[in-house]
């Protein structure tokens, strides 16, 4: 632990962005403040390095806020592991800090821990935050291509809006990043997923592009049988897709599809100019757009998202996928546990839902708690989605989700990584995110106890370096609604 | 929603009710305004014909079992810290901190676990709507007109679903199962042990009285918006006093049978509806009202309506807005049924709060958990840790004594059967969980489940783990666990 320590502090001269260029030497006050690492002998002895340690300065930017949390148990997620009695510094939007014994720059607003846990900001790995308000109000719902041309082509990026109330809601709860991606429609290709950040920059897209979600479950394909579902909207029987399918769904017609609109984008991408001339393109079941979305899937760049559950769905995904030189994840996967060393030899990650544990339909027979320890145990990279039945406006369950996980046998840090560096690598975003490095986005989160237990809130949450308002709709309500008896006014003027 | 997680979704539904020792006679006039009627004319009991599918439940025998120096969680709202309980022939015989060792009982180190009373979940849909969650399994909603009194869940239950044998893993011993939500009057619901069986009879909980489902706001106009409606809330509220002001004349014209026949007067018996019954007794309060409700501006409706025809609403279930009206729902006696955090799925779900069941309770009224999910019912005890929590995050005192009895006593109260089971107190049913640790954190498990003092569920044995015949011989078997995989 006193060699990561050390790290922390030597990792706090290296910064990037802005601050970067200040390293080197005492800065004036108009190019910023410093924040003075101490030498090691005025650390406490049990957070002294072990090698000697020159005093430090870390450059600060001006003009930005400064925040300095001090004395939490730190999950990195990172080289330096858990560190305890441990200080983050934050400046500029960034990380400038992680480490025993920071002493505090001039203007910095402090933050006592008091032992607490600092995480990073934590990310849920399939979400419709931001375009999704009300499930049931299909003006407030832009989350599926369902019955319209574009089905690859669906981007969810046009449809963010970083003002739907799900942000803050979520946000207060500790979650800073969230893939967003299309909701199950009737076509094998539901479109494309984007990185979010919930935080106070309007622009929330951290990264476009970043899966071609598909559906490769026969079940679901046609949007599953729901008869039961009055609340949740859905229609009452649909057993058969529409979009790119017609007729009956069952997995030669879907693999038929999916082949078909592989190689035609394939011939699309290497005949583009072809294509656009007269006469210059046999028909294709598949519509320009859709070709066109296709593209950076085919040239490995985007990885092809697939929901299925059953095992030999999984096998033959992993064949296909190989044979054509396509990146996957396995979304759902509820046995995915069955296939585990071929997925990790693969080097193909699965996001789960860890609460799946019973034979919901005919693909998910080999449903069990123990999905995800075994999954890790074997090498395979796992994420967690939120729970199934509210994905979006319960997204701040993920932290439940990997407690439950640790329950049935997952190990600690690696549930916790499946929150926060985990996804962070599979949807490539490592080099902001994901991890307490200096240099990293400040995504931090400061908890009121072990943020994987239910019991457990945050107090604090900074995202890129901002420091969260800890206020929601639901705050408010909650306070307009608090005290009934209240008689000075009536309660709307509160 | 996610058409992907469809198959496993909570069904945003509710349901049912609950039986009292019938009550005195109350003659209910035919323009449905009740008039209280003299003592000395309660000469006419109620006849109504007894339960066509009676319980046929039976405890299994077990030596006696004591825990000892174990946290026990009463359900009471006490907590007893290094407490002992003593579960013999099916009952709590004993509980306190210092209980001798009887002959030949099972003695269990409970040290470091906790102990609480079996969890109730008030609102369920295992068994009619069952893993796996296919067209053919599919039971639950009667929609085939907005009123459907004549229906009973039981009938659609089917014992074989692995639902079940993950609940009992998760500690909850007894459930309501309820139709869903697509009518206005969805029918009778049951209550039901969670042991296995071949038969639902053999679960259906001994003296358990039935409740009605009903259902407010957006599921019947939704589902009946182009099926001759209703197409509106007000279509709602004119459907539910249609059919109280029908069952009021049905339940005067038996009742004036009775009265003639008693008298020696030949008379022919009126027609049997099997709806206006249900109805009639709902009317008798023999069965409650359990309704499916999210605003708290229709719940003041109902509340009215019940008032109107006489009828006991005993809780308002999925009850997003219920802290908007605690006061209400204390003054009426009348219980607030939610999640601990779930909103926005639709409109009526906008306002759900993470404070509500907190909040409600510090009313003054009755407030628990439920799961509405084959999901949620494997850990109320989390749920509840939730609701526990944003209330202590607000300034609120709730000791785990407290917030253990959103998932055991209140239950018990909405369903009646708060005499039986519901709380640890001598002479009430052994229903009682024995947890790995505070119930109320995540890391926990129903370490030993027990049902009438029978050992239901041991974690750690395999052989004390139902498994649903659906799933012997199905890939993973073995490897899947059982119950509580």
């Amino acid at each position: 632990m006193r060699t990561k320590a050390t790290l922390a502090l030597l990792a706090a001269l290296i910064l990037a962005g802005d601050a970067a260029a200040q390293i080197g030497g005492p800065t004036g006050a108009s190019q910023g403040q410093t924040a003075v690492v101490p030498p090691a002998a005025e650390l406490p002895a049990n957070a002294r390095p072990s090698n000697n340690m020159m005093p430090l300065t870390v450059p600060i930017p001006t003009g930005e806020p400064t925040y300095l949390i001090r004395g939490a148990i730190v999950h990195t997620m990172g080289p330096q592991g858990v560190i305890q009695g441990a200080d983050v510094l934050i400046a500029g939007g960034k990380i400038a800090g992680v480490g025993q014994g920071i002493i505090m720059p001039p203007g910095a607003q402090v933050i006592e821990a008091n032992g607490r846990p600092v995480t990073p900001g934590l990310m849920a790995s399939f979400t419709q935050l931001g375009i999704l308000e009300i499930d049931l109000e299909s003006t407030t719902n832009d989350t599926t291509a369902d019955a319209t041309v574009a089905t690859a082509a669906f981007d969810v990026t046009d449809a963010l809006n970083p003002n739907s109330t799900l942000i803050p809601i979520t946000r207060v709860a500790g979650v800073t990043r969230a893939v967003v991606a299309p909701e199950t429609g009737s076509s094998i290709f539901l479109g494309q997923a984007a990185v979010i950040q919930l935080g106070l920059d309007p622009n929330m897209v951290v990264r476009p592009r970043v899966g071609m979600f598909v559906i490769f479950d026969p079940f679901r394909a046609g949007g599953g049988y729901d008869a039961e579902d009055y609340d949740s909207g859905g229609s009452q029987e649909t057993a058969s897709g529409g979009g790119l399918l017609s007729g009956p769904v069952n997995r030669p017609v879907l693999w038929a599809h999916f082949r078909e609109t592989i190689a035609d984008a394939r011939e699309y991408l290497a005949r583009q100019a072809a294509y656009h001339a007269p006469g210059g393109s046999r028909d294709q079941r598949t519509t320009r757009i859709d070709l066109d979305a296709l593209a950076p899937v085919l040239r490995g760049e985007e990885p092809i998202v697939a929901f299925v559950n059953r095992a030999s769905d999984i096998r033959q995904l992993l064949a296909y996928t190989k044979q054509q030189n396509l990146k996957l994840i396995i979304a759902g996967g509820a046995e995915a546990w069955m296939v585990a060393s071929e997925l990790a030899q693969a080097q193909v990650p699965v996001l789960l839902d860890a609460y799946t544990n019973l034979p919901g339909d005919f693909s998910s027979l080999g449903a069990t708690l123990a999905n995800a320890a075994r999954l890790d145990k074997a090498g395979v990279r796992v994420a967690f989605m939120p729970p199934s039945n509210e994905p979006s406006h319960n997204a701040r369950r993920v932290t439940q989700i990997a407690g439950n996980a640790v329950a049935n046998g997952m190990e600690y840090e690696h549930a916790l990584a499946a929150i926060t560096s985990v996804p962070a690598q599979i949807w490539g975003i490592a080099d902001t995110y994901g991890t307490l490095e200096a240099g990293k986005d400040a995504d931090v989160v400061l908890w009121d106890g072990d943020p994987l237990e239910v019991t457990s809130a945050p107090t604090a949450v900074f995202i890129k370096g901002q420091k969260i308002p800890m206020e929601s709709r639901q705050t408010k309500l909650r306070d307009r609604y608090r005290d009934l008896t209240r008689k000075d006014m009536p309660l709307g003027y509160h | 929603m996610n058409a992907w997680m469809r198959g496993r979704m909570p069904l945003w539904a509710a349901g049912a009710a609950v039986l009292l020792v019938v009550v005195g006679l109350v003659f209910l006039i035919p323009h449905g305004k009740k008039a209280e009627t003299p003592a000395s004319d309660k000469t006419v009991a109620a006849e109504w014909p007894k339960d066509p599918f009676p319980s046929t439940y039976k405890a299994r025998a077990s030596a006696p079992t004591l825990i000892r120096n174990t946290t026990i969680l009463t359900g009471t709202g006490e907590e007893i810290a290094g407490g002992s309980i003593l579960m013999s022939d099916g009952k709590i015989t004993e509980i306190g901190s210092n209980i001798g060792v009887p002959a030949g009982a099972t003695v269990i180190d409970g040290r470091g676990k906790f102990v609480t009373p079996g969890i109730i979940d008030i609102h369920s849909h295992l068994g009619v709507y069952p893993s796996p969650g296919i067209q053919s399994t599919s039971d639950g909603n009667e929609a085939t007109k907005p009123t459907t009194p004549e229906v009973r869940a039981e009938n659609s239950v089917w014992p074989q679903d692995a639902g079940f044998t993950r609940a009992i893993a998760g500690g909850t011993t007894t459930l309501e199962i309820l139709p869903g939500s697509a009518n206005l009057i969805g029918g009778r619901s049951v209550v039901l042990k969670n042991v296995w069986a071949r038969t639902v009879q053999e679960m259906k909980f001994p003296g358990a009285p039935y409740d009605l489902k009903m259902a407010c706001g957006e599921n019947p106009k939704r589902v009946y918006r182009e099926k001759g409606g209703p197409q509106t809330r007000m279509g709602n509220m004119a459907g539910y006093r249609a059919a109280f002001e029908k069952a009021t004349e049905y339940e005067h014209k038996w009742k004036k049978y009775w009265s003639d026949k008693k008298a020696g007067k030949e008379v022919d018996a009126p027609d049997r509806d099997f709806g206006l019954e249900t109805l009639a007794q709902v009317l008798e309060k023999q069965i409650w009202v359990q309704m499916h409700c999210y605003r708290g501006d229709e719940m003041a409706f109902m509340i009215d309506i019940s008032k109107e025809f006489g009828f006991k609403i005993a809780a308002f279930h999925h009850a997003i807005e219920a802290y908007k009206v605690a006061d209400l729902l204390r003054d009426n006696d009348i219980c607030a049924v939610t999640w601990a955090d779930w909103w926005g799925f639709k409109l009526e779900a906008y306002d759900g709060i993470q404070e509500n069941i907190a909040l409600v309770d510090a009313a003054g009224a009755c407030a628990m958990i439920h799961s509405d999910s084959e999901v949620f019912v494997q850990r109320l005890n989390q749920n509840v840790a939730l609701a526990m929590a944003a209330g202590r995050r607000i300034g609120l005192d709730i000791p785990r004594g407290r917030a253990v009895r959103w998932m055991t006593a209140n239950p018990a109260k909405a369903l009646n059967i708060l005499d039986k089971v519901g709380t640890l107190e001598k002479s009430k049913m052994a229903d009682v969980v024995l947890w790995t640790g505070d119930p109320f954190s995540v890391y926990s498990h129903a370490e030993k489940v027990y049902v009438d003092g029978w050992l239901a569920y041991d974690r750690d044995n395999p052989k004390r783990s139902p498994r649903a015949d659906f799933e012997l011989g199905q890939v993973g078997e073995g490897s899947t666990g059982g119950a509580g995989q």
